[in-house]
């Protein structure tokens, strides 16, 4: 479904922490009653690893407080209403020339940007254009394998929008002085390995690489392992194999900030599952409720029994539609009784689809095991700390035991006991 | 509008495969059929009895150890109780089977905590219950030949010994003779053909991993065509004998593939299946008895756990351990 627009809504609510890293402060002119721009930025943080951020909406700010939180938690956030007119900041404008940024110019437009990992994981992205000195980036790689079954946002924006994302792949390549850029596609989205194909012909440091679709394709390591035959080592990150990985997504905002001096204040979102009236891609501002989103969608549906934000596969289900979408939310998924089975799990008959199963060949049934009996430090032996809860293991389970979610005890466990 | 009342909060993943182990089990039995449909056209209405009484024997064990109404249930005492029937002759006494049958669920399974908690394959330590109790039904000259196609006849009445019996009575039958199974021994394990098509279906379910038969299969057949001398025409031959004779098969497929008495890493399969595979020979070879593989999988069995534990994978992008 092409990407739509929504209505500005008639209030944002923008959460402080949408990104992996130090939380962000309101700006000290920002207070209850102020008038603020669309663009704007509103909060900060003075921590490298963080990443600003800025009004989704022109209007005044009515609240400053904690709010519903799609990772669970109240986090402090900034209400805005609307004051429909949807001004922008007059100091976001073009640059008159994009031609001659240095890297440190890139970096920091990233930054003042607010751009985060829109493929979900939100890490701040001028870090990760930022490498370590001695550190040598020579490929980035582009995620579009859209992974997560039901999204399908990422698919959208390669085949409406490939320009902009080989020009945001080469402004990161620039920003690192890296060599070449993989765009890694899934062999299900035919189109889209086509449009990019097209979109870089004209670049001979560029390339598309086909992706056999299954899950998690996405998943960082795989992707880089898919794409460059590099295997990160366990526990470490994908600098250390010379490789900078970023989403589709990222890659356009890149080139939105870059080209039009614009910060990131929306993205587009999959909003879908048989819980959903009318399913659709939307264009949403940071900060507009998920309640609104699904009114626009024609509401929820009965039978509805689950709320996720994100994929079937790691999203977050939410205990009540009042919970802003921040920078991180690549789908609204509503499931139904249909799809939500609240089976008792059996005992494990130790069938091993588990273990073969593991994208990062651990062995689930193990760990969970142990972590169950309350025995972190074998956990621990196992490599607990190495699962990125792909969700795998819980899915292919025959006794439906959680898996994923004793595994996860595990890791909380293992890191508590490493402090 | 739905509000929160309705909502379940819960872990991700949100969708979950429709596998169950019921159905996994169904898939077991589905199996089994082309081996039980062959050994009621080898040895008729006898053979149908002892498959019928042994799992219903089986689910009702089960479901009163259980207190459970439900008979089917899981599904597992049903592949318990049929896979104990084709490990057994074809017509032995009734109490012979609902005892070995009984023995399994309760001795096999239930006292050590019931399905997933096992150590030993439960068909096979009903098996080993009866042949050690009343070893005149289970093993010497008892065995009935095959009367293909002829439901109504009563097997027993001629009885002999089996291929493996001794290399004399292992010429009497073809390399075709013990693919097809028409030769004397326990009720499922002599057709190669049936067993290898229920194989194929588990294979193609993702249900076992090839690992195991063909570490199994594969070390019958080198140990046999290596150490047996030819005396079945050819090397070759003796070794492809050895696979076909006795209860290679269904071990190899049904029994060393059991998902709770085997390792669950991939070279743990392995082993599992070379160990099971080298001690079904020394037995066969240098033993005292005709076969082995029952305690060739017993015993493997029983050393699951310490074979998970050394064959823990290396998880991905982890540093090979320096020796």
């Amino acid at each position: 479904m092409a990407v739509g627009e929504m209505k500005v809504p008639e209030k944002v609510v923008i959460p402080l922490q949408q990104h992996i890293g130090a939380p962000c402060e309101p700006l000290e002119s920002i207070e209850v009653g102020t008038e603020v721009k669309k663009g704007q930025k509103i909060a900060e943080s003075s921590g490298f690893v963080s990443a600003p951020i800025h009004a989704s909406v022109s209007g005044k700010v009515a609240a400053i407080g904690p709010y519903n939180h799609p990772l669970g938690r109240p986090v402090e956030a900034i209400t805005i209403e609307s004051d429909g007119e949807d001004k922008w900041d007059e100091n976001i404008k073009a640059p008159e020339s994009h031609d001659k940024l240095s890297p440190e110019d890139i970096r920091e437009i990233v930054r003042e940007a607010g751009i985060v990992g829109l493929g979900g994981a939100t890490f701040p992205a001028h870090v990760k254009l930022s490498p370590p000195e001695g550190k040598k980036i020579d490929v980035v790689v582009i995620n579009g394998a859209e992974c997560e079954p039901y999204l399908t946002a990422d698919y959208r924006v390669m085949l409406e929008q490939p320009e902009k994302i080989v020009f945001g792949l080469k402004m990161m390549i620039k920003a690192l002085g890296a060599e070449k850029g993989i765009i890694g596609i899934e062999d299900n989205k035919a189109d889209a390995i086509k449009l990019m194909e097209e979109a870089i012909a004209e670049e001979d440091s560029l390339s598309v690489e086909k992706l056999p679709t299954k899950y998690p394709q996405g998943a960082e390591k795989m992707l880089i392992q898919v794409t460059t035959g590099r295997v990160v080592p366990a526990g470490g990150l994908p600098l250390e194999v010379g490789v900078v990985n970023h989403n589709v997504g990222t890659a356009i905002a890149i080139t939105d900030a870059v080209r039009e001096g614009k910060p990131l204040i929306e993205r587009v979102v999959t909003v879908t599952g048989a819980g959903i009236t009318s399913p659709d891609n939307l264009m949403i501002r940071v900060g507009t409720l998920v309640s609104e989103v699904v009114e626009h969608c024609g509401g929820l549906k009965e039978n509805t029994r689950k709320l996720i934000i994100g994929g079937p596969m790691m999203g977050l289900a939410q205990p009540n539609p009042d919970v802003p979408v921040i920078k991180g939310t690549s789908g609204i998924l509503a499931l139904t009784d249909q799809d939500v089975h609240l089976a008792e799990s059996s005992p494990c008959i130790r069938c091993a689809k588990c273990v073969d199963a593991c994208p990062v060949q651990l062995m689930p049934t193990s760990i969970a095991q142990a972590a169950e009996f309350e025995k972190f430090d074998w956990a621990e032996k196992l490599h607990a700390a190495d699962c990125f809860e792909c969700g795998c293991c819980a899915y292919v389970c025959p006794s439906k035991i959680p898996l994923t979610q004793w595994i996860r005890i595990a890791k909380a466990e293992i890191a508590k006991a490493k402090k | 509008m739905v509000m929160d009342k309705n909502l379940v909060v819960s872990s991700s993943p949100h969708i979950r495969t429709m596998e169950s182990i019921q159905s996994v089990m169904t898939d077991v039995l589905i199996a089994l059929f082309p081996a039980a449909l062959m050994a009621v056209l080898l040895f008729g209405y006898q053979a149908l009895i002892t498959m019928v009484l042994s799992v219903v024997t089986a689910m009702v064990v089960e479901a009163l150890w259980l207190r459970k109404k439900n008979l089917y249930n899981d599904g597992s005492a049903a592949v318990t109780g049929l896979l104990f029937a084709m490990v057994i002759p074809p017509s032995p006494p009734w109490w012979l089977v609902v005892v070995g049958s009984a023995s399994a669920i309760i001795i096999g399974k239930q006292v050590f905590g019931g399905i997933g908690y096992n150590i030993f394959n439960p068909a096979l330590v009903g098996r080993g219950v009866v042949l050690i109790s009343w070893g005149g039904y289970m093993a010497g000259n008892i065995w009935s030949p095959p009367q293909p196609f002829a439901f109504g006849a009563d097997v027993s009445a001629v009885t002999g010994a089996t291929a493996l019996a001794s290399e004399a009575d292992a010429v009497n039958y073809s390399l075709t003779q013990l693919f097809i199974g028409t030769v004397p021994g326990s009720l499922g394990e002599t057709s190669a053909l049936a067993l290898l098509l229920g194989g194929a279906w588990l294979y193609y379910r993702g249900h076992i991993d090839i690992r195991v038969p063909v570490g199994f299969i594969g070390t019958v057949f080198i140990m046999g065509a290596l150490f047996d001398g030819g005396f079945y025409s050819t090397h070759l031959a003796t070794g492809l004998f050895h696979v076909l004779a006795g209860g290679v098969m269904i071990g190899a497929l049904y029994m060393a593939t059991d998902m709770t008495t085997t390792p669950v890493t991939p070279t743990g399969k392995l082993i599992f299946g070379v160990g099971c595979g080298l001690i079904t020979m020394l037995i066969r070879l240098w033993g005292a008895l005709p076969e082995g593989v029952t305690y060739a999988i017993l015993l493997m069995n029983s050393v699951t756990p310490i074979i998970d534990n050394f064959t823990v994978p290396r998880q991905f992008g982890g540093v090979k351990k320096s020796a």
